[in-house]
């Protein structure tokens, strides 16, 4: 089968921040000075454990960035032409979870739908009943046998998950030798994961493990696209972020005088618009844009594509300014450093200042920046999307999950299960997220571990 | 002082000509009104004259800057620029697109805003101080782990949670409080008070968290060390000296939030249904009313200035060696 890959804006600024992270580690690698800290990083359990959890959300958020659009069968010998769908790797990997739509509400590893319907039975009665689904536990006969196979299923995949766990735990340790501390509890976290998604795997292929949504779709599936939405609201925007904040910050501290007084006076105004309303303003703004020029772009998937890096640049553009102000004020300290002193009696550039004296000694105020904002900006987009200024809402993300399973609330019996399953994965986002970032600040941050050794 | 203050105000106002000219930029020069109307009118079939109508309605078939037409003083002040967006600084904030004065909406609307966020920043304020001061008590002991990790966990849940279950237990399962609603008066108790409770509730794991911090590097000081050795119990260390010198870090934060108030919270106000001005926001975003919007954004920032002011003012109340001058 042919296909034709696709490239939308948001994977490319995503590969570019792979390429920028993997040449900083590289750099990093061979620098032992820099390195020292991230030592202190491994060192710390939890925060490898946190480190494995997001590197799972990221697997997931970059195989599902590889788009591509299939060509369609060829009626005669025509031009080919392109399915408009555009889908990822990652849909081709899960295809049972994305092809198998129910008709609307299901529960989690439910055999019947959520509403009676009127059906005609063998003999030609009508009756009310809950009909089957169509491929959420197809294969039982009745509702008796659930237990027992869900039960030998999930002890099939586990069983199998742990066994790769443990093949793949053999084979790094003999290749890597890990020395730190944080051994045992990242090796059991390891298992433990291995153990869960192997368990998971075996049911998701015969059952809806976290039920469907209104429109028939496999929650699961929704709950791990929704990761690489979240991934990019929380990475791409630091694209924007960090030139301003860093270019700014570092100027308005170093020069002074008018450069001071214009930086100061331009993030002073942007400061002093409440957040929400600015972003809210920015959007709606943005919208009428992208509304009055539908011919911009050709697949529906583009359209919400540019939105959500318009949201990402949106949100860079109103947030760079707490992180301005703080690399200003250490520039400001930085400055009358005797070894920045001696530079400028030598008469070295101020260029060359910024870049070789000033730079290098504010990154660790912008890694811990970085990384605190990651968990903040995925709980902003859920927000956002529900105050109806997120992404787009045929963009399958956390927030509009939450926003189209809200209105359900009021159901008698009541469907639970697709807000569960959103929160609950933003839970586990954000909480690793945020275990590492303090354990990143911990390591980087030098007046954190002063006062930390003085009490 | 009184100099202080009139220096102040006056570096105030040029800031809120930049955020007059931001908005205006933002509203009127991205995209022409023209564009607007096209948008709120459909994007199809939709015709010059329709077009003119609804730019006619709301007073925006005039150039934007200068009007070459009109002359004198006109030539400024029949503009867009003058009747939408200077007028803003004498709080004339014209109409929403039902019709209404904004102004007068506003007025009406801070009374439940200030219901919800006045008593949920107080109760705030006192539970992730006390929860911050227990923590700094028990430092370095299970408890302090045991709480530090609970306000991770906290503050990893988003705060559409906090809402969204708060409503389904204590109302929909305990029926404890209605839903949403509000009145005014003595009715209006049981609709408060779940909001209020879930303010609190989701702002424990930050707050207290970033309190403890403030605390344990006041504790690290030397002073606290001569506190003790002067034999004061812990507690009166962590009250009378470690609280009181806290209190700058700790009004940094706060007081500039106070004004803020006013307009109340979107997310709760539009989830419990609280006829406030954090409602009126979200319906003006849904509705893409542009006039209301503008007009929040405007207030909004002359609230926060207004509060970095009660900020510097309040640091001579709590420090003696602040003066202002």
């Amino acid at each position: 089968m042919s296909f034709q890959l696709v490239f939308l804006w948001s994977d490319k600024l995503i590969f570019l921040l792979l390429a920028v992270a993997v040449a900083t580690a590289i750099y990093v690698r061979r620098h032992e000075h820099l390195l020292l800290p991230w030592k202190r990083v491994a060192k710390n359990g939890v925060a490898m454990v946190s480190l494995l959890v997001l590197s799972l959300f990221l697997l997931v958020g970059l195989l599902d960035t590889l788009h591509f659009r299939s060509a369609l069968p060829q009626t005669g010998g025509g031009e080919k032409v392109y399915s408009p769908e555009v889908l990822s790797v990652f849909d081709t990997l899960v295809g049972p979870l994305r092809t198998h739509t129910e008709k609307t509400y299901s529960e989690p590893f439910a055999l019947t739908l959520y509403a009676k319907e009127s059906m005609t039975d063998a003999h030609g009665n009508i009756l009310r009943d809950y009909p089957r689904l169509q491929y959420g536990g197809a294969h039982l006969a009745d509702v008796s046998q659930r237990t027992a196979d869900v039960a030998k299923r999930a002890l099939i995949g586990g069983g199998l998950g742990l066994l790769v766990g443990l093949l793949s735990f053999y084979l790094t340790h003999r290749t890597v030798r890990c020395t730190s501390g944080c051994d045992l509890a990242v090796s059991i976290a390891t298992l433990l994961l291995t153990t869960f998604i192997g368990a998971v795997v075996s049911l998701a292929t015969v059952y809806h493990v976290l039920g469907t949504d209104k429109v028939g779709q496999d929650v699961l599936y929704l709950s791990l696209k929704s990761i690489r939405t979240g991934l990019i609201i929380g990475t791409v925007t630091t694209l924007v972020t960090l030139p301003l904040a860093l270019f700014l910050g570092v100027a308005a501290g170093y020069f002074r005088g008018w450069v001071d007084d214009l930086i100061q006076y331009l993030y002073t105004v942007l400061s002093s618009i409440p957040s929400v309303l600015l972003i809210a303003a920015a959007v709606l703004m943005m919208q009428v844009t992208l509304d009055t020029h539908p011919d911009w772009f050709d697949t529906a998937a583009a359209r919400a594509d540019m939105r959500l890096v318009a949201l990402c640049l949106i949100l860079g553009l109103t947030s760079w300014t707490g992180l301005c102000r703080l690399l200003r004020g250490e520039t400001l300290k930085l400055r009358e450093m005797e070894y920045i002193q001696a530079a400028q009696a030598f008469g070295v550039s101020s260029l060359r200042i910024l870049t070789r004296h000033i730079m290098p000694n504010v990154m660790h105020i912008i890694l811990i920046a970085l990384v605190m904002d990651f968990s903040a900006l995925v709980l902003a987009e859920a927000v956002l999307s529900y105050v109806g200024v997120g992404v787009d809402p045929s963009m399958i993300s956390f927030g509009t999950m939450i926003n189209a399973a809200r209105l359900e609330m009021g159901r008698e019996p009541m469907v639970w299960w697709a807000l569960a399953a959103a929160f609950g994965f933003m839970l586990v986002l954000v909480l690793a997220a945020n275990l590492f970032a303090d354990a990143v600040r911990d390591a980087f941050d030098p007046r954190l571990n002063r006062t930390e050794t003085a009490t | 002082m009184i100099a202080y203050l009139i220096r102040r105000i006056l570096y105030a106002v040029p800031i809120l000509i930049g955020v007059n000219l931001l908005t205006f930029a933002l509203f009127f020069v991205v995209n022409t009104p023209d564009d607007m109307a096209r948008m709120q009118l459909g994007i199809k079939r939709v015709t010059p004259e329709a077009i003119e109508k609804w730019k006619q309605q709301r007073g925006y078939d005039k150039p934007l800057f200068v009007n070459s037409a009109a002359g004198g003083t006109d030539q400024l002040t029949d503009t867009i620029f003058w009747q939408k967006s200077a007028s803003m600084f004498v709080f004339d904030f014209g109409y929403s697109d039902d019709g209404r004065s904004i102004g007068r909406e506003i007025a009406k609307r801070m009374g439940p805003s200030l219901a919800i966020a006045l008593p949920t920043f107080l109760i705030g304020l006192v539970v992730y101080v006390s929860f911050a001061l227990l923590m700094t008590l028990f430092r370095a002991t299970a408890l302090d782990m045991a709480g530090v990790a609970l306000c991770v966990l906290l503050m990893s849940v988003s705060g559409l949670f906090y809402i969204i279950g708060g409503q389904f237990v204590v109302s929909k399962l305990w029926h404890l409080v209605p839903i949403s609603g509000y009145a005014g008066g003595a009715d209006s108790f049981k609709f408060v008070v779940l909001p209020i409770l879930i303010g609190v509730a989701g702002g424990i794991g930050s707050s207290s968290r970033w309190y403890r911090t403030i605390f344990l590097e006041e504790i690290g000081k030397d002073y606290v060390r001569t506190a003790r050795a002067k034999g004061l119990s812990e507690l009166r260390v962590l009250f009378t000296h470690v609280l009181k010198n806290a209190m700058i870090p700790i009004l940094t934060g706060v007081v500039v939030v106070i004004p803020l108030l006013f307009m109340g919270s979107l997310l709760t106000e539009s989830f419990f249904g609280i006829p406030g001005l954090g409602s009126y926001t979200i319906d003006a975003i849904n509705a893409q009313d542009f006039s209301v919007v503008r007009a929040m954004v405007f207030l909004g920032s002359v609230l926060y200035i207004v509060g970095l002011i009660l900020t510097d003012i309040s640091y001579t109340a709590v420090d003696p060696r602040v003066r202002l001058q």
